[in-house]
């Protein structure tokens, strides 16, 4: 036995995490052509926005996305953001798992620092070529050029070349990946996600060149810019024995007071008494001479202690005007409404979710309702059956709202919905953040955010099946008054009836008791906002194509 | 000017003056349910007790409004014209009065015998004629109708028949009857009646046999009071062992319904007596039985509650308590467990010798 032990060490050795994820490109969104290209464009649009928003600087985007042929794609996306400093840029494009916002707790596109990196390997992967990277942080320095591959057993970044160069930009970053890809239209094309994202981000401007060189600007409809979100530290309840002891060892803190008040949100000098006595710990600890039971007994205390939820402020939602306002742009229909829910909280980590819903007009009034799902004003086009977006909505008794549903399906009906999560860390299922886990916090807030707008369009909706009804019954009045003149006329002779009088004061007589009426119809002229160029923008392909892993 | 035109015309003119008034014309008529009539025990039959529903013109009554009006006029042309409408043929008559005409039949014999009630005669009296049978006749009877061509007498003797029977016409108030017969015999089943004919029952025991084929038409009961009463003769009804045969059929006969409670003056049959089955036979007979369903119990319970008939008639309340629960009811056709004959050999000379054995 021995033998074999030894004869099978041999074969034991670490895994790269690149090269487990070159294996694994799925598990990062590159399971397929058409999705690698909205991928790469996705992660490298996300960083550009999440780097704008933290400088203060109203996003400028530019994406273009040229036919190379054979299957070739060249994705290149340039911003105005901050830029990059010259040292970190190899590490950020060609290093996995490094980034600024996994340590942080911090509402953003990005988390985890595997985005953009992912989809240089893809491209090297694929095409073998190196990813072109520009940056420059000020208008007096220089910009940094380089070519970067990654090397995928020691998951570190490969500089193929380097240089110093004059870019007209100030500031900004430009990325340029050649990938393997294929260009689709359709619900889930690189199309529908830039024409989403300018919806959910009204204060960003996107100009697109597609693979046909057809170039389209979405401009921004706001220059306000969000409200910042702030970073927070984690709060007691999200805190696992893991990380936990994690912290402990890394702490500059020597007490276990302090290391308690200053490490976490919400955790003042009676909390942390408060905890350290629950945990039958003192107080005076050195945090790093804990032991592993210590650290279990301490995880046990702060369940028993009562600790405020986590500030809010660390989340900036789109709020309920934008997010009608996008969905006006976007679709064109009779009704409106969205709402925002206050701030909820799930494993200790803040979130807020939003809805909205379009209903009518110019939409299909058969088949299943238009799920819009996002998460952190990021576009989530894949994964919808294992989203827990999706999963509240089929929960959701939609019959009373005026929608039909089969039992525990999606609803049918001429209606987008749409539902935003946002939070300092959203929790999805896999690292391609394709869909959200299904905690049951989120579920019960989407519920009720949904059931809120659910109500209103309710209300619409029997309004308008009143209105109809009360329609009808003004077109019976017209239809019979004749009927019962000339029934009378038969009865009492032509003489004795006036024909138009007779109707006339029928119709008085009918209609006195009926007010005046809402005019219900849809008038697609009513909407202003509508942006037709826009709405259409990714719909001319064939509408359903290829679900192959939706089909769950 | 006939007397329901005269009315039609006062209703009608009626209408037109509330609307020159500005005011809503409402069309009146008796509620034609068993809520709104009353046994009158003296008299052996369902009054009404008077309430009215109202059809006041408003959108939502406007369709069924012109409907009534339009419905009251073909009446006018048809008593104007000395002609008769069957009720289909009424509801084709309508299909000329564009939106306003009847999608199905039902809807416009709602609406004809909301007329009926409303003048308070029957539907022969406004031009309509049923389309139903009455029912067959076999026995000793000679009904005296006329010749359509010549109007001269036509004799026709019920003895004559063979196997066969003679047909009840749908309007019977010309007829005239010539019998020596010493009771009716009134029939549910069309098959039993062939049973009883085939045996040549009615020469037995010097009777007229009527096959009734489920619920008497308003023919078939006019025919039997008419003869009972012209002819004092006694009439007894035989019918299934089941609720409907009580209440559907035998009640009907008797005292009328609730729903054409405006003329059971004309169409009920108070002499009628009950002869079977009575659930005392289903015991008394070893009959075979079929267990009740559910809605079976139901109809009994709420002819308990409801019935002014049954309310009035001790009897009839036992007769309901006992067979629910027996939970069973019998068919006529189950004495032939006793063989074919066994109904005109045994059951029918014992039960009309014991009138402690029939129901009221």
């Amino acid at each position: 036995m021995a033998i074999k032990a030894v004869e099978l060490a041999k074969g034991q050795r670490d895994i790269g995490v690149a090269e487990f994820f070159s294996r694994n490109r799925h598990l990062l969104g590159f399971d397929n052509k058409k999705k690698a290209l909205m991928t790469t464009t996705k992660e490298a649009v996300d960083n550009s926005l999440d780097a704008c928003e933290e400088s203060n600087i109203l996003p400028e985007v530019q994406v273009e996305i040229i036919d190379m042929k054979n299957d070739r794609f060249r994705v290149i996306i340039e911003d105005n953001g901050p830029g990059i400093i010259k040292k970190q840029i190899p590490k950020i494009f060609g290093k996995l798992l490094y980034g600024s916002k996994f340590h942080k707790l911090k509402m953003s596109r990005g988390q985890q620092g595997i985005g953009i990196s992912a989809s240089v390997m893809y491209g090297q992967l694929t095409t073998g070529r190196p990813a072109k990277i520009i940056s420059k942080i000020d208008p007096t320095e220089p910009a940094h050029y380089y070519e970067l591959k990654i090397d995928t057993k020691k998951n570190k970044p490969e500089i193929v070349k380097e240089a110093m160069m004059d870019w007209p930009k100030e500031h900004g970053t430009r990325v340029e990946i050649d990938i393997e890809a294929s260009y689709q239209g359709g619900m889930q094309s690189v199309d529908q996600y830039l024409k989403e994202t300018a919806i959910i981000n009204p204060h960003v401007t996107i100009i697109y060149t597609n693979p046909k060189a057809q170039q389209t600007i979405f401009p921004r409809a706001t220059e306000k810019k969000p409200k910042e979100a702030k970073e927070i530290k984690p709060h007691p309840y999200g805190v696992e024995l893991g990380i936990l002891i994690d912290m402990l060892k890394t702490t500059e803190f020597r007490t276990l007071q302090a290391f308690l008040q200053n490490e976490f949100t919400r955790v003042g000098a009676g909390t942390a008494k408060q905890i350290c006595e629950n945990a039958a710990l003192l107080p005076k600890n050195h945090p790093k001479r804990l032991s592993c039971e210590q650290a279990e007994k301490l995880i046990d205390g702060i369940k028993r202690t009562k600790i405020i939820a986590p500030p809010t402020d660390s989340i900036s939602p789109i709020g309920k005007e934008l997010i009608e306002k996008g969905l006006r742009k976007e679709i064109n229909a009779e009704f409106y409404c969205a709402c925002t829910r206050p701030p909820n909280v799930y494993r200790g980590n803040p979130f807020i979710v939003e809805a909205g819903i379009a209903y009518g007009g110019a939409q299909e009034a058969e088949g299943q309702i238009n799920i819009m799902r996002f998460a952190n004003k990021v576009p989530l086009l894949y994964q919808q059956g294992a989203c827990v977006i999706t999963k509240s909505i089929t929960q959701t008794n939609w019959r009373p709202y005026g929608l039909s549903q089969s039992n525990n399906a999606i609803p049918q009906g001429p209606c987008t919905l749409l539902v935003h999560i946002a939070s300092v860390w959203v929790p999805f299922t896999s690292e391609s953040k394709e869909a959200i886990a299904h905690y049951p916090e989120i579920i019960k807030e989407v519920k009720l955010a949904i059931r809120e707008c659910g109500r209103m369009l309710g209300s619409y909706v029997n309004k308008k099946k009143r209105v109809k009804d009360e329609f009808k019954k003004r077109s019976y009045i017209e239809k019979y008054i004749p009927h019962v003149v000339e029934a009378l006329k038969e009865l009492l002779g032509e003489k004795a009836v006036d024909t138009a009088r007779v109707e006339n004061m029928l119709k008085e007589l009918l209609e006195k008791k009926r007010g005046k009426l809402d005019d219900l119809k849809f008038d697609p002229a009513k909407n202003k906002d509508f942006d037709e160029e826009l709405s259409n923008f990714g719909k001319d392909k064939p509408k359903k194509i290829e679900n192959e892993e939706d089909a769950t | 000017m006939s007397k329901v035109i005269i009315e039609i015309k006062r209703i009608a003119a009626g209408v037109l003056n509330k609307i020159s008034k500005k005011t809503v014309p409402i069309l009146r008529m008796p509620i034609r349910s068993l809520q709104n009539v009353k046994y009158n025990p003296k008299e052996g039959y369902f009054e009404l007790v008077g309430r009215m529903k109202e059809r006041a013109l408003t959108a939502s009554t406007v369709k069924t409004f012109a409907q009534s009006l339009r419905m009251m006029s073909l009446s006018k042309d048809l008593i104007e014209s000395d002609d008769i409408a069957t009720k289909r043929e009424a509801y084709y008559v309508s299909k000329n009065w564009g939106e306003a005409r009847f999608k199905e039949q039902p809807e416009s014999d709602t609406i004809m015998d909301d007329i009926e009630a409303m003048m308070m005669v029957n539907r022969e009296q406004i031009g309509f004629i049923p389309e139903e049978k009455g029912g067959d006749v076999a026995g000793k009877l000679i009904v005296i109708d006329k010749d359509p061509d010549s109007g001269k007498d036509i004799r026709i003797d019920c003895t004559k028949f063979g196997s066969g029977a003679y047909s009840i016409p749908s309007s019977v108030e010309g007829l005239k009857f010539e019998t020596k017969a010493k009771f009716i015999l009134a029939i549910e089943t069309a098959g039993m009646f062939q049973r009883l004919v085939k045996h040549n029952y009615w020469k037995k025991s010097n009777c007229i046999l009527i096959s009734m084929g489920g619920v008497p038409t308003r023919a078939c009961r006019r025919f039997i009071r008419r003869l009972s009463d012209e002819n004092k003769l006694p009439v007894y009804v035989f019918t299934d062992g089941d609720f409907y045969g009580y209440f559907n059929i035998y009640r009907t006969l008797k005292v009328g319904s609730g729903n054409a409670a405006h003329i059971n003056q004309f169409f009920c049959v108070p002499n009628a007596m009950f002869i079977g089955i009575t659930p005392q036979d289903i015991i008394d007979y070893k009959l075979p039985t079929h267990p009740m369903k559910d809605i079976d119990i139901k109809r009994g319970k709420d002819a308990l509650k409801n019935d002014p008939f049954v309310k009035h008639h001790k009897e009839w309340q036992r007769a309901i308590k006992m067979q629910t629960q027996l939970k069973k009811r019998a068919e006529q056709q189950a004495l032939a467990k006793w063989g074919l004959s066994y109904v005109v050999s045994d059951y029918l000379p014992q039960k009309l010798k014991n009138p402690k054995k029939w129901l009221p």
